[in-house]
């Protein structure tokens, strides 16, 4: 074991000085990886950001229950009582006389509201269910409307099916991207692998004729991917906190012309994690192949 | 010990390097083999430091049979010769003590504990005051004597050698031979293939002539 951890010690320790002896070639690799993984990183954040947008959006995610005219307070009460059930819906309740004195605060429309006989608003429920799903809030207004005095069932799914074919569309482009430049990290990682074969060939040769085994030979190659991969990934990172420093004071100004306080979100601690992660696994891949392909010379 | 019985060694395109080939080498003996160039000296070596396996017939080293040995046991059976190369191949890009821990590494001993034996090793062949040269800066004696620091810093059971005289002048060469017969002393198995006669005056070790492939 002892033995076993010092040989893993030694290839992490090589693997780190030839990192180190090739500056120039590390910081190349290292831009062409991290750049490589920023585009897909990037583009996951700011697709989350306008999810999250979408989300926050006044109205979009709403769902409104409008009673009968002539639906009595037991009426209401049996819906406050259904809702009160459903845990996974916020509501509020919207009396007909608060809608009425809205409607009459409202440019030009005293006048109006004050001709009428009598208050044509029915009372109301706004819901805003934890499910935004465009599939989940079409079955939750079929449940609705099928609820005793309640006459109208409002819910903008058209819109909220556009956004979401959207943000699939986003997603699947994205994931696209991602695979596309996850084959260009491996291609990458492979190719200065090869190179860091052939350069240690003498290496190489001596260390199989003297009782080297294959994972003595391969493991340096491997960490040297994964560390690779790995800084790649910490670029990236620093690239996408970049990004999202130099966008937010635009974003911000956009979103106070619309009378928000949208701020964009940073990676958290578990995404950047992952990006590193998944630098590090797809520098391993490219170096496992480039050293099984590469070794195969040495018999 | 070492048992060689009917070794037949064909290589790709059809030549015989080796041709029925048969001996017994005890351990600490110390044996040279010996022969005019082609006569298959680096073969039979490279067989018995199982640096290639025979077309046929039997080679066993310590009580195995390296002809029948499984691809993955073959670094593990490596470990236990000492090889010491004409050309030396060292590695340039390393200092001497870093040349000598390399065996050391590979076994996966503590850095503390190679770097110990790497000293004690160059000590052995009087190398230690260069330790940190680079085998570049060394001449062509001091490079075979730091390759045969490297070849005996794992402590084999047998030292393999081909050639390790054959681009050094007399006196580098003698120097070379003085260490080989001291590790003989201490009871290690020396093969050596060679044609350099002084070999023979000097030790009057046991003789393996080799000719077109077949024992005298």
């Amino acid at each position: 074991m002892i033995r076993w951890l010092a040989q893993h010690r030694a290839a992490l320790g090589l693997a780190l000085r030839r990192l180190v002896l090739a500056p120039f070639n590390t910081l190349l690799s290292l831009l062409v990886i991290g750049i490589a993984l920023t585009l897909p990183a990037f583009g996951y954040l700011l697709l989350d950001n306008l999810r999250a947008l979408g989300q926050n959006a006044s109205g979009v995610q709403e769902v409104s229950v409008f009673m009968a005219l002539d639906a009595g307070s037991r009426d209401v009460a049996e819906i406050e009582k259904r809702l009160q059930q459903a845990s996974t819906v916020n509501w509020r309740f919207v009396p007909k006389d608060a809608a009425l004195q809205r409607l009459r605060q409202r440019d030009g429309m005293a006048e109006i509201v004050a001709s009428l006989p009598r208050n044509p608003l029915p009372d109301a429920f706004v819901l805003s269910p934890d499910n935004t799903d465009p599939a989940a809030l079409e079955v939750l207004r079929h449940e609705l409307a099928g609820w005793p005095k309640v006459a109208h069932v409002q819910l903008d799914s058209a819109w909220v099916k556009r956004f979401d074919a959207f943000l699939k569309l986003g997603k699947l482009a994205l994931s696209m991207l991602a695979v596309v430049f996850a084959g260009g990290l491996v291609a990458v990682t492979f190719n200065t692998i090869r190179l860091q074969v052939m350069a240690q060939a003498a290496e190489i040769e001596l260390a199989r004729m003297i009782g080297a085994t294959d994972g003595f030979i391969r493991r340096p190659f491997y960490y040297y991917g994964a560390l690779q991969g790995m800084l790649g990934g910490l670029l990236a990172t620093a690239l996408v906190f970049a990004g999202l420093h130099l966008l937010a004071d635009p974003v911000a100004q956009l979103a106070a012309l619309y009378g928000g306080d949208f701020v964009l979100r940073s990676p958290q601690a578990v995404e950047v994690l992952a990006l590193l992660t998944a630098g590090g696994v797809l520098g391993w891949l490219g170096a496992q192949l480039s050293v099984s392909l590469s070794l195969r010379k040495f018999g | 010990m070492i048992v060689a019985s009917h070794l037949n060694k064909r290589y790709p395109g059809g030549f015989d390097a080796l041709q029925d080939v048969s001996f017994e080498i005890s351990a600490g003996q110390m044996v040279l083999i010996t022969g005019h160039s082609g006569a298959g000296k680096t073969t039979l070596v490279k067989l018995i430091a199982s640096l290639e396996r025979p077309t046929s017939g039997s080679l066993v080293v310590n009580g195995q049979n390296l002809a029948a040995l499984r691809r993955n046991a073959i670094p593990y059976v490596r470990r236990h010769f000492g090889m010491v190369f004409q050309d030396q191949k060292l590695l340039f890009d390393r200092s001497a003590l870093d040349n000598v821990m390399l065996p050391l590494q590979i076994v996966g001993l503590s850095r503390r504990e190679a770097l110990r034996r790497a000293q004690a090793a160059l000590d052995k062949v009087g190398l230690l005051s260069r330790e940190r040269a680079n085998p570049i800066a060394l001449s062509g004696g001091e490079q075979q004597r730091l390759a045969i620091a490297r070849a005996v810093v794992n402590r084999p059971s047998i030292l393999v050698a081909d050639e390790p005289t054959g681009n050094l002048d007399q006196a580098s060469a003698i120097q070379i031979l003085d260490l080989f017969a001291d590790f003989h002393r201490v009871g290690v198995t020396v093969v050596v293939a060679t044609h350099d006669q002084s070999w023979v005056d000097r030790y009057h070790p046991n003789l393996l002539c080799l000719d077109h492939g077949r024992l005298l």
